[in-house]
């Protein structure tokens, strides 16, 4: 087992890493910005190096730096967290050269899911369902018709070179294609100047259904069920929980296998995500792969009852995992404090934090690096705490984060606590009917 | 302990000839120790029972530990002149040389005098020597740091007076 462990991040989750590590008797050491210098991933480790200046290029995603921090403190370990240097293989190898265990995957199998053809192909090979597609450019509109005769409409036709939606048609008939074309290769030869299009099969009322996985070191890769994310703004995720509200024992048998699938194809190493996209039918495909612990994962820890973090760093040791597959046995939801203003479009509201009450309580976690007179800097991201319910089922999971968001007191800054409050009394939100388009029409009742 | 106790009893060390003191209580435990040459260091402990109390900081270079709480150990030492120095910080993470090599004579002692530009120690990490320049003119006070110790970015080194 390792003797002492750097923890290469900062906030909640590197507070998160430090407190499984001192269960396990593991010596940390926390490494932080000038900004970061009261943080209480600092004071709660065993040591702390100070890095650099706040911005992250100098200090969170400076591998030189944190290198210098891992020699003079001789640890012989490194845990990236989430973010930053997570998923970076240049990272992981430079770790593996310095005889410091990297507690993540190899660099290897960071590139092959990094690269989103890449993956797509890699899952193509090891029969794991993809989003039907093109594979390649399209020639022109009869070819493009072809395909999509295949696959079968709905289609979405996107720019290669594309992005922000820009570039990108649905089409539901062979008679709308000529149009549709011609539109998008219009679109995108203006905004990116490369008009090449490709086509893919257009998933409705997509839901965001992820998988957790874990492989060891001996090759062995089982799955902790899913969690549903689909309540996402702007791609980014606000509500996690576990099970997903849509999910059946059949669908979660394929998606389980297939996801366990996609981790054996790579040989996978330590904790992974496999992200996939349901359509309305309960068809399922895979999106991409997150080689890394994720900023949700206490909804799967609730759900089944065990230390992920501390799962991570025994098969980075060379444990081995038993080999189980694991169910949820009760219901799970996470609600993403931010510090952002939700009456002004959600903008960032960094500063000192005047009061804080956490919510407590049975069946409530909360995991935070904040506390009262913490000034929250705005060099870093707006998450400021993680606010977990579990009870039996998703009703009364509902009714107790309802419960526990009403005495979270956050005070000095503005957070999206009044976003969740009136979404846990949403009607669609509550009876599960929602995908990831659900909160492209939700507006926040006036203050 | 309130930081003003701390900073109380880091005076009174520094005032007596005592090179050692330690004070335990039910909730915690006070240790402060150093040669009188340097400014004391200070380490507190939490007794486990009770994790309200301060946590533990472990001294990166010693004798200079950065203490979260407490002020910075050199503080307590004269204070009026304090105010006047110039600070030389580490610019980075790594271990703090004096000299070029062992054998050499150190870059600067107390005393000697710099220019913007001097080169007043190397700091090195991943097998890679940084000459780090003084950005000041002056002379060396109080060099902070002991030969061969882990600094981190920020770090005070030595002591100029402009």
């Amino acid at each position: 087992m390792f003797n002492k462990i750097l923890i290469a991040n900062r906030g909640e989750i590197a507070l998160r890493v430090i407190r499984t590590c001192k269960e396990m008797g593991i010596k940390t050491v926390a490494i932080y910005s000038t900004a970061d210098k009261d943080s209480l991933h600092v004071r709660f480790a065993d040591e702390a190096v100070c890095i650099g200046p706040p911005p992250s290029a100098d200090s969170y995603l400076n591998i030189p730096k944190i290198m210098a921090a891992v020699e003079i403190t001789n640890s012989d370990a490194v845990h990236p967290g989430y973010g930053f240097l997570a998923e970076n293989a240049k990272f992981s190898e430079i770790c593996a050269e310095y005889g410091v265990k990297f507690i993540g995957p190899t660099p290897d199998q960071i590139r092959k899911m990094g690269d989103k053809i890449t993956a797509k192909e890699t899952m193509i090979k090891a029969g794991v369902p993809v989003v039907p597609g093109s594979g390649g450019l399209l020639k022109d509109i009869k070819e493009g018709i072809k395909i999509a005769n295949e696959i079968g409409y709905p289609v979405i036709l996107k720019a290669t070179a594309g992005g922000g939606g820009k570039g990108m048609r649905v089409v539901w008939s062979d008679d709308e294609f000529e149009d549709a074309w011609n539109k998008a290769r219009m679109e995108a030869k203006a905004a990116f100047g490369n008009d090449g299009i490709y086509v893919e099969k257009f998933i409705e009322e997509p839901r965001h259904i992820e998988f957790q996985i874990i492989g060891d070191q001996m090759g062995t890769v089982v799955h902790l069920s899913e969690r549903d994310c689909s309540i996402q703004r702007r791609h980014q995720k606000l509500v996690e929980e576990s099970p997903s509200p849509f999910m059946t024992p059949e669908l979660r048998e394929k998606m389980g296998d297939a996801a366990v699938l996609a981790g054996k194809a790579i040989n996978y190493e330590g904790v992974g995500t496999i992200e996939f996209l349901v359509d309305k039918y309960r068809n399922f495909y895979f999106m991409e792969m997150n080689t890394r612990i994720q900023v949700e994962h206490p909804v799967t820890e609730e759900v089944i009852d065990h230390d992920l973090i501390k799962e991570q760093i025994k098969v980075a040791a060379g444990i081995p995992i038993s080999g189980k597959n694991y169910y949820p046995t009760m219901h799970a939801m996470e609600c993403r404090i931010n510090a952002e203003d939700v009456y002004n479009g959600f903008r960032p509201s960094p500063g000192k934090v005047t009061s804080f009450h956490t919510a407590k309580g049975h069946g409530v976690r909360v995991d935070t690096h904040v506390y009262a007179g913490y000034t929250v800097p705005p060099y870093y991201d707006s998450m400021i705490a993680k606010l977990i319910c579990k009870a039996q089922t998703r009703e009364e999971c509902i009714t107790k984060m309802q419960r526990a968001l009403d005495e979270f007191i956050i005070e000095g800054i503005k957070t999206t606590v009044p976003f969740h409050i009136q979404l846990m009394k949403n009607e669609d939100f509550r009876s599960g009917n929602f995908h990831t388009g659900f909160l492209n029409n939700f507006e926040m009742d006036p203050e | 302990m309130t930081f003003k106790e701390i900073q109380d009893l880091i005076k009174l060390m520094d005032k007596s000839t005592l090179s050692e003191f330690s004070f335990k209580t039910e909730t915690y435990e006070v240790k402060i120790k150093g040669p009188r040459s340097y400014a004391p260091t200070m380490v507190t402990t939490a007794v486990p029972s009770m994790p309200v109390a301060m946590p533990s900081q472990a001294p990166i270079a010693a004798p200079n530990s950065s203490v979260q709480e407490g002020p910075k150990a050199e503080d307590a030492a004269p204070k009026a002149a304090t105010d006047k120095l110039i600070e030389i910080k580490s610019p980075m993470v790594g271990t703090f040389y004096r000299s070029s090599a062992p054998d050499k004579p150190a870059f600067v002692s107390v005393g000697d005098s710099v220019q913007k530009g001097s080169v007043v120690c190397i700091i090195e990490a991943m097998k890679l020597f940084n000459e780090i320049e003084s950005e000041f003119a002056g002379k060396i006070v109080k060099v902070l740091v002991e030969d061969a110790s882990p600094v981190e970015y920020d770090q005070v080194l030595f002591l100029v007076e402009p």
